[in-house]
C-alpha cells in the first residue's frame, strides 16, 4: 500500500519533471518576455534530434567514450537549438513584439518549415541553404563595410542580393540532388531511435517495481537546469538585465541597457532549454518530426497554471500536473479507495478515468476548473506591483 | 533696464551648449506634437520647462530621451548629433531620465534598483555592485529599504529611488520628469534639496519639467511651452507674474 503510493509520487515526479523541463525554456520566453512562440516544440524536437547525431557520431568511438555520448549531447543540444531560436528572434520575432497574435500565427509557420525541415533534408538541402546563407550574409557585411550610405542603400540592394543568392543555391540544389550521395534523406519522415547509453538502462528495485535510472536522469538533470536558471537569473548581471527589460522596457533602455541584446540572449536561453528538454524526452521514446507537438500544450499548460512569469510556480505546477495524472491514470487513486465500501461510486468513477488519455481529459477539466478561481496562476503577482 | 532676457553669457559663443535641440518637430501618427522647438541647456545650467498640461514637455522629453523620434530638426548632446541614437546609446553617453510617474522596475529590490543605473556608465556595470555613501547621503530613507520590491515603495521613495538610480550613471545632464507630481509638501522639499544639492556637488546640468512655483524658481533659466513651441524664455529670477499666470496652473 504506501509501497504503491510511493512509487506513484515518484513515477508523478518523474512525469512532473519532464513537464518541468519541458516547460522550462517556456516559462523565459512565454512567462518572462510574453512571446508565444509555437515553435517551442520543434526547437526541443531539435534537441532530439541533435541527441541522435551526436549518439550516431560517438557509436564507432567504441564502448567507453560512447557510454558517455549523452554529456556532449546536452551542450550540443542547447547550442543548436539556441541558435536556431536566435535566428529566429533577429529574424521574425522582435519585428513582432507586443503583437501577439502575429507571433503566434508567424512561429506556427516557423514550426511547419522546422518540421518539413527535418522531414526533407539531405546534403544537397544543407549545402544550398548555406551556399545562400554565405553568399546572402557574405554581402550584406561586406557591403555594409565598403558602402558608407548602407543605411539608405539596404532595403533596395538586399532584394537583389537576396534573388540573386537564392538562384545560385537553387542552382547548387539542382546539381547536387543528381548525386546520390548528397540526395539520401538524413532522417526522413520515419521516427528515429535514440538507445539510451548502458548505465541509464534498468533501474533501482524497489519492492515489485524499479526506479528507472533514465527517469532519475532526467530528475537530477531538471534539478540542475533548475536551479541554474535561478541562479542566472537573481544573481548574474545579464539576469538582472533580462528581468529589468521585462519588466519596463523603456525605461530599462533609459538607463542604459541594450534592450535588443537582452532580448536576443533571453530568447536564446529559453531556446537554449527547450534543447536540453529535447535530450529528455530523446530518452524517453523514440523522435519523430511531430514530437514537439505532443509537448507544446503541456508547456503551455504548465507555465500558465503556475502563473505567467513566475518560475517556481512553474515547478509546483508541473510537479502538480504530473502527480495527479500519474496517479489518476495509472489507476492508484482508485485502488487506494477500493476497501473502502462505502465509496463504491466514487472508485468507479475514478476506475472510469484510470487510462493515459482519460487522464488526461480529467487533469484538462481540473485545469480549467482551478482557471475559474485563479485565472493569474498558483502565484499571481501581489500587492503594488499587481497593478502595473 | 532690459526686459525679459537672458543675463548668463550667451553659451553658444563662449563653449558649445551641453544640450542643443533645434527646429524639433514631432508627431503621434498624423498629429503635430512639438513646432519647431529649439531650447539650449549650456554646462552646469539647470533649466526648467514650464506650461500647462498637454502643451508637449514630456514629449519633448521623451524625444531627448530617444522614445520617440523626430520628424523633423536635431539634438545635439555634447557636440555630438544624437538625433538617430537609441535611447541606451544616449543614456550610455551621460544622459540621466528621471521619467513622469518614476518608472521603477517594479519586481526588483530597490539595491538591484540602484545597481542598474550603473548601467549608464560608459564602460557599463562590470560587475560593480557597490552603491555610493553619497546616494545614501542624499536620500537617507533608501538605505532602510534596499532588499523591498522597488514597486512596494511609496510614491515618494519611489521618486527618490528614481533620481538616485539616474544618479548612479554619473550623467552629465539629468532630465528630471515632474520630480514633485503627486508628493507631499514635506517629501518635495527634501527632493528639491536633494537636487540642489547635486547640482552644487558635481556641477551637472539639468533639464527639468515642473509645475511647482517654488522649484521652479531654482532654475537658472525657463522656457514656457505652449501649443507645442516655445512661446517664452528666459532668467528665472525675472518670471513675471504675468508669465506665471499664464503658463503655471496656479
Amino acid at each position: 500500500m504506501v509501497l504503491q503510493l510511493i512509487q506513484g509520487l515518484f513515477n508523478g515526479l518523474s512525469i512532473g519533471s519532464v513537464l518541468l523541463v519541458v516547460a522550462l525554456g517556456l516559462a523565459i520566453v512565454f512567462g518572462l518576455m510574453g512571446v508565444i512562440n509555437l515553435a517551442h516544440g520543434e526547437l526541443m524536437m531539435l534537441g532530439a534530434y541533435t541527441t541522435f547525431v551526436v549518439q550516431n557520431t560517438f557509436r564507432p568511438l567504441g564502448e567507453p567514450v560512447f557510454s558517455f555520448y549523452i554529456f556532449a549531447a546536452l551542450p550540443m543540444a542547447f547550442l543548436v537549438a539556441a541558435l536556431v531560436g536566435l535566428a529566429l528572434e533577429r529574424g521574425v520575432i522582435r519585428f513582432l513584439y507586443g503583437r501577439p497574435l502575429e507571433t503566434l500565427l508567424a512561429t506556427w509557420g516557423v514550426s511547419l518549415i522546422l518540421r518539413q525541415f527535418v522531414r526533407s533534408v539531405n546534403g544537397s538541402l544543407a549545402l544550398s541553404l548555406g551556399v545562400f546563407c554565405l553568399l546572402f550574409f557574405g554581402a550584406w557585411v561586406i557591403l555594409s563595410r565598403l558602402r558608407r550610405d548602407w543605411s539608405e542603400l539596404r532595403n533596395r540592394v538586399l532584394w537583389g542580393v537576396g534573388i540573386l543568392s537564392g538562384a545560385i543555391a537553387f542552382f547548387t540544389h539542382k546539381v547536387l540532388d543528381s548525386n546520390p550521395t548528397f540526395s539520401t534523406l538524413w532522417f526522413s519522415a520515419r521516427n528515429v531511435d535514440v538507445t539510451a547509453p548502458p548505465w541509464l538502462r534498468g533501474g533501482i528495485p524497489l519492492g515489485n517495481f524499479q526506479l528507472p535510472y533514465a527517469r532519475i536522469f532526467i530528475i537530477v538533470l531538471t534539478l540542475i537546469c533548475v536551479v541554474g536558471i535561478y541562479w542566472f537569473l537573481n544573481r548574474s548581471n545579464w539576469g538582472l538585465r533580462i528581468r529589468a527589460v521585462t519588466q519596463n522596457r523603456n525605461m530599462s533602455a533609459c538607463l542604459g541597457i541594450p534592450t535588443d541584446r537582452v532580448d536576443a540572449l533571453t530568447f536564446a536561453l529559453g531556446s537554449g532549454l527547450a534543447g536540453v528538454a529535447g535530450v529528455a524526452i530523446a530518452l524517453l521514446g523514440s523522435v519523430g518530426p511531430n514530437t514537439g507537438q505532443n509537448y507544446i500544450v503541456d508547456a503551455f499548460m504548465v507555465v500558465v497554471v503556475g502563473g505567467v512569469g513566475n518560475l517556481f510556480g512553474t515547478i509546483i505546477a508541473a510537479m502538480a500536473i504530473g502527480i495527479v495524472t500519474y496517479l489518476i491514470g495509472s489507476g492508484t487513486i482508485a485502488a487506494l479507495l477500493l476497501p473502502i465500501d462505502a465509496l463504491k461510486p466514487v472508485t468507479e468513477f475514478f476506475l472510469f478515468f484510470a487510462t493515459t488519455s482519460m487522464a488526461k481529459v480529467m487533469v484538462f477539466a481540473l485545469i480549467i476548473a482551478f482557471l475559474q478561481f485563479k485565472p493569474a496562476g498558483i502565484f499571481a503577482p501581489k500587492g503594488r506591483t499587481a497593478e502595473l | 533696464m532690459t526686459q525679459v532676457q537672458d543675463h548668463s553669457p550667451t553659451p553658444q559663443v563662449l563653449n558649445p551648449p551641453l544640450l542643443g535641440i533645434s527646429g524639433l518637430n514631432v508627431y503621434y501618427g498624423e498629429s503635430h506634437i512639438l513646432r519647431n522647438v529649439d531650447l539650449t541647456v549650456g554646462q552646469g545650467q539647470m533649466v526648467c520647462l514650464i506650461g500647462r498640461n498637454g502643451v508637449g514637455k514630456t514629449t519633448l522629453l521623451k524625444t531627448v530621451m530617444g522614445l520617440l523620434s523626430p520628424r523633423e530638426g536635431q539634438i545635439r548632446f555634447r557636440n555630438e548629433i544624437i538625433t538617430r541614437k537609441s535611447p541606451h546609446q544616449r543614456a550610455r553617453m551621460g544622459i540621466g531620465y528621471v521619467p513622469q510617474g518614476r518608472e521603477i522596475i517594479p519586481r526588483v529590490t530597490v539595491r538591484e534598483n540602484l545597481l542598474l543605473g550603473l548601467e549608464a556608465r560608459p564602460q557599463g556595470r562590470k560587475g560593480n555592485d557597490t552603491i555610493p555613501e553619497e546616494i545614501f547621503d542624499l536620500f537617507p530613507v533608501l538605505k532602510t529599504m534596499l532588499h523591498r520590491m522597488g514597486g512596494d515603495l511609496s510614491g515618494g521613495q519611489q521618486q527618490q529611488l528614481a533620481i538616485a538610480r539616474a544618479l548612479m550613471g554619473k550623467p552629465q545632464l539629468l532630465v528630471l520628469d515632474e520630480p514633485t507630481e503627486g508628493i507631499q509638501p514635506s517629501i518635495i522639499l527634501e527632493i528639491e534639496a536633494a537636487v540642489r544639492g547635486i547640482i552644487e556637488a558635481t556641477g551637472i546640468s539639468v533639464l527639468l519639467v515642473e509645475q511647482h512655483l517654488h522649484f521652479v524658481r531654482q532654475a537658472d533659466r525657463y522656457y514656457a511651452m505652449q501649443k507645442g513651441g516655445i512661446v517664452a524664455s528666459g532668467a528665472t529670477k525675472d518670471l513675471s507674474q504675468e508669465v506665471i499666470q499664464r503658463f503655471l496652473s496656479v
